[in-house]
């Protein structure tokens, strides 16, 4: 079981996270119509890149723009579940030693409790996101199952790995919770609202190029898109 | 009833079909047509296939749903926080269950698309400002449009205006006789007290073409005698074309991508016949936005850009200040608080925030901003074509009061604003609202307190 867990079937689902995203991106710019979507993607190249960069970097860092700023509580969650979920798998030291072991492939390593504190970070927005959702009118009409269900594929291997690694009950059960779990949220990426996860960059990149080159960004600086 | 005779799928095209179409007064048949008109499935799956490409399908797939997007949409705030005016939430139940019905959709759900589309959404963008994902449900709201437009779901005034569009190449019944008989009057009105002014046609090789709003010889001719007096104190070599003077385009609005094709070809052959180096836009947001910032679009330009460089108003006016072309009398500057409404068709699809603030620098001793501002401002209520239409004056009149309130805020009580659409909002806004404001364009105050150079000759009346 845990050789077929860790085995087959974790290629199958590295196999459909990689393939999927890279289908998703490749779709994405394939289909962008320079007439359709009225943007000219290939023309005034700096002003796009400009454009491109100031859009990730405004999003991407805490407070960047006004929509965090006018909204603390909710980015304080954002940020601890987003950098968290992303930090914690990637650099943990757990990890980081079956992928020494069985491909030799040496990472840097996070101290066990950071990665632990960030896990918990990521459990605690998590709650407070569902929390959200249910209190605020005008995000409890905007949640369907989509999106309950992708918070909880992505929520999932946080919750079992905490679980394992504090040993709290079964651990063997909780570590084949956590991988199966784990394998289940990198084939559900490309095909639920995770999709994200490389379509952020993708919708991001446009809209900075959008407005960069076509809506303004060639007058003013202040365009936080 | 597959078509009617108001109400169907055919563009107005004609003079004749104008008038016929305007005889069935405030659209009463045609709404009561509407109810009946059947929807054309095969054709809307055509062109949602031909279309929704991968930047539309990948802002309905994403949404994340988060919300954020509420307290940036003024119909929301102004509604009570009505859930349903969550703007997320009024794509997802238009163009999203469209898409999700792959076209499959009848007659009231139609309706029920255009009375969002229309009727809660002023294609602001200001939603795209406060999305993470980078989703502009102004962009989709104007898609949605278009597909609304093609099947004759479209509001009754808004028909008329792609038609004028049509037919006229104006969004009002103007022809080129009536336009260049509006300029010769101005120049005569203009040039009594102002000896040697000239409102120059179709002059060749100028240094600046100025083109309008047709609502300027329609109702308000002395904007154009005020442009021709700034632009003779700029000492500037300008002319107006006989074709092609109209920038505006309610064919945008309605969603009628092939008449606001015309329209801006229109402008275009105008700049090719007559070869400025330049352009000037009266003081108009979706004008501006229509010919230089989406227009090149429309006409195939492969960049992008408009023929020639062109300027908004308020990026002349910057210009003319700054390089002393202009000069303005200290002594007139407005004296009492003043504050500035930015239209969002330029000011978050063109980013003209500083060259307005640069002027209001020059021209008001107690400039106030209002909150938020510059990119960040609210629509004044009105935009998108919402003005025009009769069957949302009541959604139109509920969300002026974001705007009002905004204005209130600063405590002044004249509010300048160099957009036709926002202009009038503001002044409806003090109709049903009665605040007390007076609301103006640049150009009356620019002209009042302009420097006369010492080799121009003013006679006051």
């Amino acid at each position: 079981m845990y050789q077929f867990i860790t085995g087959p079937l974790l290629w199958l689902s590295f196999t459909i996270f990689f393939v999927g995203c890279f289908t998703h991106v490749v779709l994405y710019i394939k289909d962008l119509d320079e007439a359709l979507d009225r943007v000219s993607y290939t023309t005034h190249i700096g002003w796009a890149i400009r454009g491109a960069l100031w859009s990730l970097i405004s999003w991407m860092v805490p407070f960047g723009t006004r929509s965090w700023r006018v909204k603390p509580v909710y980015t304080l969650m954002f940020y601890l579940f987003h950098i968290g979920a992303v930090i914690a798998p990637l650099f943990l030291s757990a990890h980081a030693v079956i992928l020494e072991s069985r491909w030799g492939i040496s990472v840097p390593t996070l101290p066990d409790v950071v990665a632990d504190w960030l896990t918990v970070g990521v459990i605690v927005a998590a709650v407070g996101v569902v929390i959200r959702r249910f209190i605020l009118p005008e995000v409890r009409i905007l949640t369907t199952d989509r999106e309950l269900g992708a918070l909880f594929i992505a929520v999932a291997p946080f919750v079992t790995g905490c679980m394992a690694y504090h040993q709290v009950g079964d651990s063997t059960y909780w570590t084949l919770a956590h991988i199966l779990s784990g394998e289940l949220l990198l084939v559900a990426i490309p095909f639920t609202k995770l999709s994200h996860l490389v379509l952020f960059f993708c919708s991001r990149v446009q809209i900075g190029i959008d407005f960069g080159t076509k809506r303004g960004g060639m007058k003013s600086v202040g365009m936080p898109v | 009833m597959p078509e009617g005779i108001f109400c169907n799928r055919k563009s107005i095209d004609t003079k004749e079909g104008l008038q016929e179409f305007m005889t069935d007064k405030g659209g009463a048949a045609y709404y009561k047509e509407m109810e009946s008109l059947e929807v054309n499935v095969p054709a809307l799956k055509a062109e949602l296939k031909r279309t929704l490409k991968s930047r539309l399908k990948t802002w309905l797939n994403t949404c994340q749903g988060c919300g954020l997007c509420a307290d940036s949409c003024f119909f929301y705030l102004a509604n009570d926080k009505d859930p349903k005016q969550v703007p997320s939430y009024k794509i997802q139940s238009t163009l999203g269950e469209m898409v999700r019905r792959k076209g499959e959709v009848d007659t009231p759900f139609m309706i029920h698309c255009m009375d969002v589309a229309w009727g809660q959404c002023t294609c602001c963008n200001r939603c795209t400002l406060y999305c993470p994902m980078g989703i502009d449900m102004g962009v989709m709201f104007s898609y949605l449009r278009g597909l609304l437009y093609s099947q004759g779901f479209v509001p009754w005034e808004m028909k008329i205006g792609s038609g004028m569009h049509r037919v006229y190449r104006a969004q009002m019944d103007i022809t080129t006789e009536d336009w260049v008989d509006t300029c010769e009057w101005m120049e005569e009105e203009t040039e009594e007290e102002w000896p040697g002014l000239k409102i120059p046609i179709d002059q060749e090789d100028a240094d600046i073409i100025y083109t309008v709003n047709a609502r300027e010889p329609k109702h308000y001719p002395g904007d154009l005698a005020d442009a021709a007096i700034l632009f003779h104190l700029a000492g500037e070599k300008w002319t107006v074309p006989s074709e092609g003077w109209e920038e505006t385009s309610l064919a945008m609005f309605a969603g009628d991508w092939e008449a606001a094709k015309m329209q801006v070809k229109s402008v275009y052959s105008a700049i090719d016949r007559l070869k400025p180096k330049r352009m000037v836009v009266t003081e108009c947001g979706h004008a501006y936005r229509a010919t230089v910032i989406e227009g090149p679009y429309w006409a195939g330009i492969k960049d992008g850009k408009p023929p020639v460089e062109t300027l908004h108003y308020v990026e002349w006016v910057a210009e003319a200040l700054r390089t002393g072309k202009l000069k303005i009398d200290p002594a007139k500057r407005i004296k009492e608080p003043v504050t500035y409404h930015d239209s969002c068709n330029y000011i978050r699809n063109a980013g003209l925030a500083n060259d307005a603030r640069y002027i209001m620098s020059m021209i008001a001793e107690d400039f106030r901003e209002m909150t938020p501002n510059r990119e960040h401002n609210f629509c004044c209520g009105g935009g998108g074509g919402l003005n025009g239409i009769g069957r949302y004056r009541k959604e139109r009149n509920t969300g002026m009061i974001v705007k009002r309130d905004q204005i209130l805020a600063t405590g002044a009580k004249l509010v300048i604003t160099p957009c036709h659409n926002c202009w009038d909002a503001i002044r409806d806004l003090e109709e049903v609202y009665k605040i007390g404001i007076r609301w103006s364009f640049l150009k009356p105050y620019l002209v009042k307190m302009a420097v006369v150079p010492d080799h121009l000759q003013h006679l006051e009346e």
